[in-house]
């Protein structure tokens, strides 16, 4: 375990590395002058000139990207051309709210879709079977966009039992996180009805059936534990998914994540700012397959015995 | 000119004070907290590096200026000054200040705070866009090179007297003290935020930012101390972030939001506008602006003034009108109709689809010719380029339409021989500060006419340069109207070489709830976006 984790480390840091140099060397090919952005239309050629030699945008390419990696070793994430301030500091101050939502979202995701799944695999070929299956066809295929209004204006507006927008209250969470989970949840639906109905068949369940144990004990103690494994690696993704932001829905419902200052960041070129989102997310996403690869050994272990 | 500068600040205290006659059924109150929401981030509040329309208003708000406008118009009156003298030869400005006026840390403002504020907006290290406003004080090539951080063009022989000297006459020199940059700070405050002055702002002006939650919210509170007696009229606006247009106008009907400040999405604007309470929700206002198709007089065929009037004839103003729900009017000259110069009498190129074809063939391109035409790529834009597209076709242009992200376009624009043909829209031009000067330079004349700049006709006409000069010399207050003359004039004579299509002139839509008082002038304020200090609540 300890040298899995070493492992883990030394990779996640080349990794982080590698991102870290693809996406700067991406956004400075980009056909926009940050400095231009940031002087506007009225500004003089000196003064963008000025501007881009204060934010060392004159430097080589390669200098550039050494000056930022030093930084990065110091924990220093660079200050936001924009907004003037440290994006380490904009990055931390919306990390709770997108730690909320996707904790939340995950949460209803996996409850739902494991429901749905396990339903839907016992009721195989019957009619929960094939509303299940296309409750999750909509769910996965819905725009975020269309999702999100329709929840708002049924349970903000019409209904009010939950605020419209914003970030303070459990109240506040609870329709982002539907949004995301009933559309979330039809791919854990699909992915835990196939692999109930392989366990399902397998000799064990027959002989359990057999044994006389009631079907609820079959399902729940026997076949779904060997069912969950594919759902634990899906967290894994998902954790890295609503790291890097989910523009759309915290843009309808005026959640302070991570997505929306990305979004904002990208229209302005603010290179620092893009930079530190991408970081943080390719962290997440390194760390959730880490989780991942952690728990699935202590849910299965036949993966403890490789 | 200068004299009734200074009887209009009377004027202009006095309309502040009273009820404006205009909105007095209305009955203002004076107080009332309210909730104003946006899509983005507030970028900074810095005065010396603020510069997009959303943290434009807050800044003229948070902060003071010698030199201001009467809400609701382009009326340019003294505001932290209390009044000035010009000498004969325009090289020299004295302004006594107002007394008596402190920052809101307490502090009484001095005249050397007005120096320290313009130096520091000239500092290459502030990263401020706006250092070029001030071209014109002695000193400045020193300071933006590197040499000093002092401007010896401003002098403070007193605590209360504040004297430029200009290197060569500026008539827009007036203007240039009332824009944000030139707002004045104090600098114990700017040393103690230690590079984050624009999350933590002091000044002078009628709020005071009391809280920010970064991504969240900022709460400002009225400056009781503010040296204009029942200004402004709200004690507290907070200004909600992260707000989706379409959402902020559903809370906003639902009472929860007082103004949506991105205004109303196209898609739902008529239904708004016939619903019963429609009347009530929808302000709006003229801006300086105008709308206009660049013709990129580097590219061929554009080279040729024949294709680019062709080009003007063929395009179907009225229709784009309509497309932005009958919010702007059809355009026929670089300036906005409320920009002193507008030549009322002026007519342009009349949509002719016959004409614009006869001038293409006799250009040599009867069977027309392919073309790009850039736009931003957020909705209305695309829509109207689809319809200039449209209109190109019926005289036998193919433009094939590249919508892109704001900055790619600026980009390509600034690329010489890059963009044949950009539409504006989105980012056109909306001046600075009301003088038909703002709209030359950096958009039509040669200095802007360079890898980066603006100018994406790449017009260069030096006649017009060496005129344009002419008339900035002209401070002379008794030549302000023949000064105002030259320009329009420029700018109708621009129109024969037709480097542009000027397409409309738009004007704003804000959204506001019903108990939200006042005339659509104050909610779009032709200086300021939302004036904050004029808005009120109604009783």
């Amino acid at each position: 375990m300890a040298f899995l984790l070493l492992r883990r480390l030394v990779q996640t840091a080349l990794i982080l590395l590698g991102v870290a140099a693809i996406t700067f060397l991406l956004l400075y090919a980009l056909p926009a002058d940050p400095a231009r952005m940031i002087a506007g239309r009225s500004a003089t050629a000196q003064t963008v000139a000025n501007i881009r030699r204060e934010l060392g945008l004159d430097q080589p390419l390669l200098v550039q990207f050494w000056t930022y990696l030093q930084g990065l070793f110091q924990g220093d994430l660079g200050r936001s051309y924009a907004q003037k301030t440290d994006v380490g500091a904009l990055i931390a101050a919306r990390l709770p709210a997108t730690l909320i939502l996707m904790a939340a979202g995950i949460a209803v995701e996996v409850v739902l879709g494991v429901f749905l799944g396990v339903l839907a695999a016992v009721r195989r070929g019957g009619f929960v079977d094939r509303f299940v299956m296309m409750a999750s066809f909509v769910g996965v295929s819905a725009p975020q966009f269309v999702a999100a209004l329709l929840l708002l204006y049924v349970f903000a507006v019409t209904l009010a039992w939950f605020p419209m927008s914003g970030f303070g209250t459990p109240a506040h969470v609870v329709l982002p996180a539907l949004t995301l989970g009933v559309l979330g949840a039809g791919w854990y639906a699909r992915m835990v009805r196939s692999a109930m109905i392989d366990v399902l068949n397998q000799d064990y369940v027959r002989t359990a059936r057999a044994k006389g144990l009631s079907s609820a004990r079959i399902i729940f103690r026997h076949a779904l534990p060997n069912a969950l494994l594919p759902i634990i690696a899906m967290i894994g993704i998902d954790i890295g998914q609503f790291m890097s932001g989910v523009v759309v829905v915290e843009a309808v419902y005026g959640w302070p994540g991570i997505g929306q200052l990305a979004w904002q960041a990208i229209q302005q070129v603010d290179i620092p700012i893009i930079m530190g989102v991408t970081l943080v997310s390719a962290l997440a996403i390194v760390l959730g397959n880490l989780l991942a690869d952690i728990l699935a050994p202590l849910v299965d272990p036949r993966i403890r015995a490789r | 000119m200068f004299k009734r500068w200074l009887r209009n600040s009377t004027v202009a205290t006095a309309l502040v004070l009273a009820p404006l006659p205009a909105f007095a059924q209305d009955a203002p109150k004076q107080g009332g907290d309210i909730v104003i929401t946006y899509k983005d981030d507030i970028a900074t509040l810095d005065p010396a590096i603020g510069y997009d329309w959303v943290n434009w208003s807050m800044i003229k708000s948070l902060f003071s200026r010698l030199m201001d406008y009467t809400p609701g118009t382009t009326e340019l009156v003294p505001s932290l000054a209390e009044g000035f003298e010009v000498a004969p030869d325009g090289l020299t400005y004295t302004f006594k200040l107002r007394k008596g006026a402190k920052f809101t840390n307490g502090r009484e403002i001095v005249a050397s705070d007005v120096k320290y504020s313009i130096e520091r907006a000239v500092d290459p290290k502030t990263q401020g866009p706006g250092a070029g406003f001030f071209g014109a004080i002695k000193g400045f090539d020193d300071v933006t090179g590197g040499k000093t951080t002092t401007l010896e063009g401003i002098e403070a022989p007193d605590a209360s007297t504040v004297v430029f000297h200009l290197s060569r006459p500026d008539a827009t020199f007036l203007h240039v003290l009332a824009v944000n940059f030139a707002s004045v700070v104090p600098k114990e405050a700017v040393e103690a935020a230690a590079g984050d002055f624009g999350k933590k702002p002091v000044g002078s002006g009628t709020f005071i930012l009391k809280d920010w939650t970064v991504g969240q919210s900022l709460t400002f509170e009225r400056n009781p101390d503010y040296f204009i007696k029942d200004m402004p009229r709200i004690d507290k606006f907070t200004v909600e972030v992260g707000q989706e247009p379409l959402v902020a106008l559903l809370r906003l009907q639902k009472g929860e939001v007082d103004i949506a400040g991105d205004g109303i999405p196209p898609a739902k604007f008529l239904e708004i506008k016939n619903s019963p309470e429609g009347a009530d929700i929808i302000v709006d206002g003229q801006q300086l602006h105008t709308g206009y198709v660049t013709l990129n007089t580097k590219v061929k065929p554009f080279d040729d003034v024949k294709v680019r009037q062709a080009v003007n004839m063929a395009i179907n103003k009225e229709r784009i009108t309509r497309i932005l729900n009958g919010r702007a009017t059809p355009a026929n000259q670089p300036l906005p109709p409320l920009m002193p110069g507008y030549d009322k009498g002026f007519t342009g190129y009349a949509f002719d689809v016959e004409k614009a074809k006869a001038l293409l063939a006799e250009a040599g391109h009867p069977d027309g010719f392919e073309t790009i035409l850039y736009s931003t790529n957020t909705d209305p834009q695309p829509r109207i380029a689809q319809a200039i597209q449209q209109d190109l076709a019926a005289v036998g242009i193919k433009a094939e339409v590249r919508a892109l992200a704001q900055a790619n376009v600026i980009a390509a624009g600034g690329t010489e021989g890059e963009a044949p043909m950009i539409w504006s829209g989105g980012m056109a031009w909306i001046a600075d500060f009301p003088d038909p000067s703002n709209f030359y330079g950096p958009i039509l004349g040669c200095s802007g006419a360079v890898q980066g700049g603006w100018n994406w006709s790449w017009y260069c006409n030096e006649d017009l340069d060496a005129r344009a000069i002419a008339a900035d010399s002209m401070s002379d207050p008794a030549k302000a109207g023949e000064r105002q003359a030259a320009w329009g004039k420029i700018f109708t004579d621009i129109m024969a070489d037709a480097p542009w299509v000027p397409v409309t002139n738009e004007r704003r839509v804000v959204a506001k709830s019903p108990r939200m008082g006042g005339a659509g002038e104050i909610y779009v304020d032709p200086t300021r976006v939302i004036n904050y200090d004029a808005i009120y609540v109604k009783q």
